[in-house]
């Protein structure tokens, strides 16, 4: 029993773990050798980060038993984890903002202060795994990359074996996912055991050893990576057998919809976040912008949502008849109503668009609750359906069972996992939160559609579904711009590109037959931008 | 036009309640409490402190007073009363989680009214005329200055003429400011008000930090009570008296960022500010402008809340989960 046990970092037996009425954990067994790196794969919802949390004592099991390194062991809190050398950078970053990355660094280790020290031992960390951390940078001044860099150096200086990474390539550029992964393999080689949650199946094949399936709760099975494909990993993920290619239709007829002139706009402390962007968004098409996150795309797609402050330039919108109407004399109510529909998720996913204590059926009336209490079927076509709209307007009740049906129809088509549709949303896990609010969006047929990381952390199943809905849309005629983070994805699913670098356009390209590598380096490039200028 | 040398003086002495409150306040935030229970703390701490000081002139009537035993008893009662005013705050808020506004606020009013209920049983039993209690033999130990004080002129009025605990009050802001800034129980403290869970991932225990960041932050504005009691009011206690000084300390804490050092300039300034109507030669024909110059700190204050809240740079601003409770499990 004991040499046996030895050989294993972790072995999990029965874990069960409950919210409330919600089994997230159902009896659960795995193990981690020491020296692999095992990913654990598993549909949005199944369980994968609330079982980590347990390995690193943020949830405590309701059931089961914990071995590290053959010892059995209750991992009451993150301080034992710690101290059992589990280290885990969370999907959510666990820094402090207003503190250095030293002070971040440093943070819950006994003994005196010691900046510098603390300072010398961070470089020769970065020294030999090629990391580069400004040790006195705050963390609200750095860019996501950096924070995870951040992340990952505080660990490492407590000297862990065990290492825990919850989706830590969702934010990065290829190139920097690509730095990640040799510091991960580095790591293995020194004989420490790895868990990786990631969705990009591309990189569960290039860097795991092992795999782990959960879906809904449970363990289903594992397999050795070079033994398996993306698409058997997939079928196991899911339970039955999925399609993994993304159609893209040549679109049809596109008419220019909305027109961007030498759009500039300022941050709070007058720093350009958009520097003279000028593009054309079309009918029938999806417009997909790439671009490392903080580049410019939500201040971009809320100026034209009516939301952001526009320091110069013009934001047209092209009416039925071909006439133009400026976007930035109207609010955001009237430009909603124009058919104009934002739909962005954030890192955290419930900062913007749902309120997290209220149920699904209650979210989806956010963007209804102005209409009086008759069932409204689409847009209004005629003068008619536009004064029967303004009597519900006027009506002081509002509708409540139009938004329960389509809570359940976002519900059912989406497959949100949720007890209920009277759930509060911040009941359910990240994914889920996220089906329902790009369904909302969805659901409300825009003229134009605004959605900027719609799978952001949604596992392949449902990423799949969202390609699908918004490709049904640009089907249907309408604009889509789609910002995503997801390079591969978005070469196959837009039309055309266009690349923001800090705020710069570094170029528009088609679609089909772009390549990854160029995109990830015009990304990074901002010259680029202002050469073609 | 204003006499100096005899306004700074008095301007401290008004400043030093509301240096103990404010210190004791921000360290209570850096934890993420919001502790509005402050002025009612302050009041437990003095009516303690009277208690305490009542009883041992009681029973040294007709004896001699012994000078640590009369600075000692007046003290360690004091700081049991705030002592056990942050313990409540913290199970209710920490513990049970319940809303700290609500749990503050509701101690405020517990406080003043505890005060003024044992200040009147005091008042009683001493069978005073009037509705005070003096208790002027404690006091004079509490305000006693250097004996060479008085010998230096200017020099020693403005430096030297306080009673110990108002030094003890620029030692702690000052130790406080460093600690916070210097010491990694500080880094500590900040991550925790800052960011819970963050400080939790990193193996820092959350709930003690909160417990113990609280309750030293209740001991040292119950200070700021027993001070004024026994050294600004002479050892006179009457209901009421202490005023509006705790929320004045609360308001200090957004003049001065959170930066105890920032405190004790702001502290003295709202001392001078609280007691300026008195200096300001009014005549006797306008005897209502007195009145109004009572006003300034309040307008001050409203001023200061306004330019701070405007101001938006990361590093003014208060710890980022101040007022929310926090839990491990939460999703």
């Amino acid at each position: 029993m004991s040499e046996n046990a030895v050989e294993y970092a972790i072995e999990l037996k029965g874990i069960t773990k409950r919210f409330g009425t919600v089994v997230a954990n159902d009896n659960i067994s795995m193990n981690v050798r020491k020296g692999e790196i095992l990913a654990l794969l598993g549909e949005n919802g199944s369980g994968k980060t609330t079982l980590m949390n347990m390995i690193s004592g943020i949830y405590y099991p309701d059931e089961g038993e914990v071995y590290i390194n053959g010892r059995q062991v209750n991992i009451t809190s993150p301080k034992i984890a710690l101290e059992l050398g589990i280290g885990m950078v969370h999907q959510h970053f666990k820094l402090v903002d207003v503190l250095t990355a030293t002070e971040n660094i440093i943070l819950g280790l006994p003994g005196p202060l010691g900046i510098k020290e603390a300072q010398a031992k961070i470089r020769e960390i970065c020294d030999r795994y090629g990391f580069q951390v400004d040790v006195n940078k705050k963390v609200y001044e750095m860019t996501v990359s950096e924070k995870q860099t951040v992340e990952i150096v505080k660990v490492l200086y407590r000297g862990v074996d065990i290492l825990i990474l919850d989706e830590p390539t969702a934010v990065l550029t290829p190139q920097e996912a690509e730095r990640l992964f040799r510091v991960m393999w580095r790591m293995r080689n020194d004989g420490k055991a790895l868990i990786i949650i990631t969705h990009k199946m591309h990189e569960v094949k290039e860097i795991s050893d092992r795999v782990v399936v959960l879906r809904k709760g449970q363990y289903i099975g594992e397999m050795n990576t070079e033994d398996s494909d993306i698409q058997e990993m997939t079928n196991m993920m899911v339970g039955r057998s999925v399609t993994l290619n993304i159609e893209r239709k040549t679109p049809e007829n596109p008419a220019p919809k909305i027109v961007v002139e030498n759009l500039t706009i300022l941050d709070e402390e007058g720093v350009p976040k958009i520097s003279d962007v000028s593009f054309t968004a079309r009918t029938g098409e999806i417009l997909g912008i790439a671009g490392i996150s903080g580049s410019g795309q939500k201040e971009l797609l809320e100026a034209i949502a009516g939301l952001q402050k526009v320091e110069n330039g013009h934001i047209y919108y092209v009416e039925e008849d071909g006439s133009k109407t400026d976007l930035m004399n109207l609010s955001s109510r009237q430009i909603q109503q124009k058919g104009v529909a934002l739909s962005f998720v954030p890192e955290d996913r419930l900062g913007m668009g749902l309120v997290a204590s209220m149920n699904i059926a209650e979210n989806m009336m956010i963007r209804s609750f102005r209409n009086g209490p008759i069932v409204e079927e689409g847009v209004e076509r005629n003068k008619a359906e536009a004064l029967q709209k303004i009597k519900r307007g006027l009506n002081p009740f509002t509708d409540r069972k139009s938004p329960r049906k389509l809570a359940e129809t976002v519900v059912e088509e989406l497959n949100v996992v949720t007890p209920s549709i009277n759930t509060p949303v911040k009941n359910l896990s990240g994914g889920n939160v996220q089906k329902v609010l790009v369904g909302r969006e969805i659901a409300s047929k825009p003229k134009v559609l605004l959605t900027a990381y719609a799978v952001r952390g949604l596992d392949i199943n449902s990423s799949y579904q969202i390609y699908e809905l918004i490709n049904k849309q640009k089907e249907e005629g309408t604009a889509v711009i789609y910002v995503g983070e997801d390079l591969d994805v978005l070469l196959e699913l837009s039309d055309r590109i266009m690349v923001l670098c800090g705020g710069r356009v570094s170029g528009i390209i088609d679609g089909p037959g772009a390549d990854k590598n160029e995109v990830g380096l015009m990304m990074t490039n901002a010259e680029g931008g202002k050469d073609e200028k | 036009m204003i006499d100096l040398v005899a306004f700074i003086p008095r301007a401290v002495g008004q400043s030093i309640p509301l240096l103990f409150g404010c210190t004791g306040e921000i360290i209570t935030e850096k934890s993420g409490n919001l502790n509005l229970g402050i002025p009612g703390v302050m009041y437990v701490g003095g009516i303690c402190g009277v208690i305490g000081a009542f009883a041992y002139e009681q029973a040294t009537r007709n004896g001699e007073m012994v000078g640590v035993l009369a600075i000692g008893i007046p003290l360690l009662c004091s700081l049991l009363g705030s002592l056990l005013m942050g313990l409540l705050y913290c199970f209710l808020t920490v513990t049970l989680r319940a809303n700290q506004n609500v749990t503050g606020l509701a101690m405020t009013t517990f406080g003043v009214g505890f005060g003024n209920f044992f200040g009147g049983s005091l008042i009683k039993l001493s069978g005073s005329d009037v509705p005070t209690i003096a208790l002027s033999r404690t006091s004079a130990y509490f305000s006693k200055s250097l004996p060479f004080a008085s010998n230096l002129g200017w020099f020693g009025k403005l430096f030297l003429s306080y009673g110990f605990l108002a030094y003890i009050a620029f030692i702690v802001a000052i130790y406080a400011g460093f600690a916070l800034k210097k010491t990694r129980m500080g880094l500590h403290l900040r991550a925790v008000g800052e960011n819970p869970a963050t400080a939790d991932a990193a193996g820092i225990s959350v709930t003690a930090y909160k417990y113990i960041a609280t309750c030293v932050g209740c001991m040292i504005a119950g200070l700021g009570g027993l001070y004024y009691v026994m050294d600004y009011a002479s050892g006179i206690w009457s209901n009421d008296a202490f005023g509006d000084r705790g929320w004045l300390a609360i308001a200090l804490v957004i003049f001065c960022i959170w930066k105890p050092g920032i405190g004790i300039i702001a502290s003295i300034l709202f001392g001078g500010l609280y007691i300026i109507y008195l200096y300001i030669p009014a005549g006797m024909d306008h005897m209502e402008l007195k009145e109004l110059y009572k006003v300034i700190p309040y307008v001050v204050t409203l001023i200061v809340l306004v330019v701070t809240s405007m101001r938006n740079k990361r590093d003014a601003q208060p710890p980022a989960s101040l007022g929310l409770p926090y839990f491990r499990e939460e999703r």
